[in-house]
């Protein structure tokens, strides 16, 4: 769930060390989501049905979520990650893929601290949906203060806070989609070469990794 | 029909069962390899290679479904969903742990060589010596010069990327011209030289990763995308390297699916016959005769064939007269280091191309040269610097479009190392034969019980803080340690369990890996290894394999196998 600091430091270590150290890094992120907790058969089969819809995007039903909770899953994203010069985090399906890894992935724990945060967002105050652009961005600078506080606090075996899920899920999701990979930042499949040392200016993007 | 009768058998097709085919073959021996797992053919079979992150569903993650199936792949990286077609499923192929050892498993042509992290180093007199320097177990019954033109021989076929340093501890071999060090690795390399006289240094990889073409293999393409299968040959494997060549000789008949169950042995000939097949689809038994016979089926395979062998004459099986066999398991242990930033004024304005598929390296310096610790033997690290990405935007505070653009740009430099450190032979630490659970082929599976000891928790001191140390006074800062602690196996470097020595009743193999009690059964993958070393193994599983493959066919030339 949490990224702990411990992972943070040693995954921005390195960009390329061996093979395992890259591997290891991609995993403790991504494994990081899933890590303990009981396994779930129906997840599994619903896995299925979540993977292509997540792959399409187009607003239905993802995994264990409702269009209209996918529907509002987006907006969250896209509050976090907005279209800029670049396109946002809709754009990226980002709801779909929040949906999938919470119904695939989680731990029945954290997917259950994800849901009461989605519920949390859907009824206060009017509701996310309800809300001008300026109204949500201040909503989720507010929670991301509330979750930073509580996530340097917590004991490792506390549960992690809904919005840093939703934070990580939706960065995760955005930079390793085609748009967030390939268009915010720049991805070449077979770079065929190796400089070690280019300039930098301000403003150019991250090179997007492979595998 | 196919013929039942070869020259020779290897069993286990990865880098060691590799070597042994082609070397075999080559020098004219009809060979049958055979591989317990699935077919993957070059290239052609690499179907996730050349897909970006973006087709994966999960972007590479795991599901709970996957930590379901694999209660042991889940413990560390190799539970992925880009390549986990290529591990060995936990449930068809269980294991008995009396204490906690991860073991990750390739079953299929090719094995680990298709995943393997391609770090390639020699061994030193450091490491053939150490045992007998310091009292531990047994002397390895070769040095340094007996396996220095095998090192040369497999270094030129592999194609190994590396920098000529001059170091007794890492001799330095016929390599092909290294990735070199990007510029923050470059800035620390030089102010550690000057820091620590030259006793410690920052090289480049030596990676079996090729920067200049060799035939049918095109260089690096900098995809850094090795372990789904490398579509240009770039790296080494069985696919790309030694099984082509055995195929050109004609000599070579690969038989996937087969897994050997035992080796037939005749009691008054003194010499093994043959080799038991059972079919994994079909489940049907065969036998296939040979005059001579390679098991490389990795470290704890190969000894498990050699458990249930010839149990006839020696219960404990082929190899157990000496009391070794199953003993003196090792791995190396590591994640352990240390990482920090690098705010150097103007380093900010510098970015590197390419995903080089390796690292740096820092050899060996502690108990050498006069340098003395508590413990025994010593570490390398491997490691590496590199811009943040995206991901540091989880735990920084910011949402919106500001916070977007700045994470799609690269962010600080960081710089981190882990420590692969020596584990000690230790007779403790074995395998045996679980007769109670069975695996998916009704098979018995293995028991493990190994357990690291004190000199590995000294030494975990020093893999922290000696790195921590090595970065301060090169000026890096927000230095933090870590310990992410290790259980044998994490390391998948499988060492021991029929060891190589000089005498028949303390050691499984000879000095030319030929079984003592069956001198026409030679033992060549990480099984052999008498101690452990802190580099990464497999170069010399390679020079060894190739070493033995030549002695063994002027053997069979003088008739005496």
């Amino acid at each position: 769930m949490d990224i702990s600091k411990d992972v943070e430091m040693t995954s921005n270590a390195s960009e390329a060390i061996d093979r395992r150290e890259a591997i290891k890094r991609v995993t403790l992120l991504l494994g990081g989501v899933a890590l303990g907790g009981s396994g779930l058969v129906a997840a599994c089969e619903r896995a299925q049905r979540g993977a292509a819809a997540a792959g399409k995007g187009g607003g239905g039903p993802v995994g264990s979520f409702s269009a209209q909770e996918v529907a509002l899953l987006d907006e969250v994203a896209d509050t976090i990650l907005p279209e800029t010069k670049t396109p946002g985090a809709k754009a990226a399906n980002v709801g779909a893929f929040m949906a999938l890894m919470v119904t695939d992935s989680y731990t029945d724990r954290d997917a259950g601290v994800f849901r009461d945060g989605l519920r949390t967002l859907e009824q206060s105050g009017g509701g996310f949906m309800a809300k001008t652009p300026e109204q949500r961005l201040a909503q989720l600078e507010q929670l991301d203060r509330e979750q930073k506080d509580y996530q340097d606090k917590k004991k490792r075996d506390d549960p992690p806070h809904f919005f840093r899920q939703m934070k990580e899920l939706t960065l995760l999701g955005y930079f390793t989609s085609e748009i967030g990979g390939s268009q915010a930042m720049r991805y070449r499949e077979t770079p065929g070469r190796f400089d070690p040392c280019v300039p930098y200016s301000p403003g150019e993007t991250t090179w997007t990794a492979h595998a | 029909m196919q013929s039942q009768s070869f020259d020779a058998i290897v069993v286990g097709s990865g880098i060691s069962g590799g070597w042994a085919a082609k070397e075999l073959t080559e020098k004219g021996l009809r060979v049958l390899l055979l591989e317990r797992g699935k077919n993957i053919e070059h290239v052609k079979d690499y179907v996730n290679a050349t897909k970006a992150p973006w087709d994966y569903p999960h972007r590479g993650g795991r599901t709970q479904a996957m930590e379901r199936d694999y209660p042991v792949l889940k413990r560390d990286y190799p539970l992925n969903e880009k390549n986990l077609d290529w591990w060995a499923s936990d449930k068809d192929s269980p294991y008995t742990e009396h204490k906690r050892f991860d073991w990750y498993r390739g079953y299929h042509v090719g094995g680990r060589s298709l995943m393997w992290g391609r770090q390639s180093y020699r061994w030193s007199d450091f490491d053939f010596e150490a045992n007998a320097r310091d009292g531990s177990a047994i002397d390895w019954p070769i040095r340094y010069a007996d396996i220095q033109p095998w090192y040369d021989y497999v270094e030129r076929f592999a194609g190994i990327a590396g920098s000529r340093e001059g170091l007794a501890q890492l001799p330095d071999g016929e390599f092909q011209p290294a990735m070199p060090l990007n510029c923050g690795e470059e800035l620390i390399a030089g102010r550690l030289k000057t820091k620590f006289g030259g006793r410690r240094l920052i090289i480049p990889g030596r990676v079996a990763n090729l920067t200049q073409p060799l035939p049918g293999r095109s260089p690096c393409q900098y995809r850094n995308a090795c372990w789904l299968g490398c579509p240009f040959g770039s790296y080494f494997s069985t696919q790309s390297s030694t099984l082509p060549a055995a195929v050109a000789t004609g000599r070579l008949t690969l038989k996937p699916f087969a897994i050997v169950t035992e080796i037939l042995y005749d009691r008054d000939k003194k010499r093994a016959t043959g080799v038991r097949v059972l079919d994994a689809v079909t489940e049907t038994t065969t036998d296939y005769t040979a005059r001579v016979i390679f098991v490389c089926a990795s470290a704890l395979n190969s000894t498990w064939l050699l458990l249930r062998s010839a149990t006839d004459v020696w219960p404990g099986g082929l190899g157990s007269s000496s009391g070794e066999l199953g003993h003196n398991l090792m791995d190396h242990h590591f994640r352990a280091g240390a990482s920090g930033t690098l705010e150097e004024p103007g380093l900010d304005a510098k970015y590197f191309y390419g995903r080089r598929p390796t690292g740096f390296y820092i050899p060996r310096y502690r108990n050498l040269h006069g340098d003395k610790r508590q413990y025994l033997r010593g570490f390398g690290y491997q490691g590496g610097a590199s811009r943040q990405g995206w991901s540091r935007g989880v735990a920084e505070l910011g949402v919106g479009g500001g916070f977007k653009d700045a994470m799609a740009q690269p962010g600080k430099w960081t710089i981190g190392a882990t420590a692969f450190g020596e584990m000690l032979p230790n007779h403790a630490n074995r395998i045996t034969l679980d007769r109670e659970k069975k695996d998916k082929w009704g098979l018995p599976v293995l028991a493990i019980d190994c357990a690291t000891g004190e000199n590995e928790r000294l030494m975990r001191t020093d893999m922290m803080n000696d790195m921590a140390e090595m970065l301060e006074a090169s000026g890096v800062k927000q230095v933090r340690t870590y310990d992410n602690g290790y259980w044998p196996g994490m390391g998948i470097h499988e060492m021991g369990t029929a060891r190589m020595g000089r005498d028949p009743k303390r050691s499984v193999l000879n000095a030319h890996n030929q079984v003592w009690d069956a001198p026409n059964v030679f033992v060549t993958d990480g099984a052999c290894m008498v101690s452990a070393s802190c580099v990464n193994p497999s170069l010399t599983y390679m020079a060894l394999t190739a070493r033995a493959a030549d002695f063994a066919v002027a053997e069979l030339k003088r008739n005496n196998l």
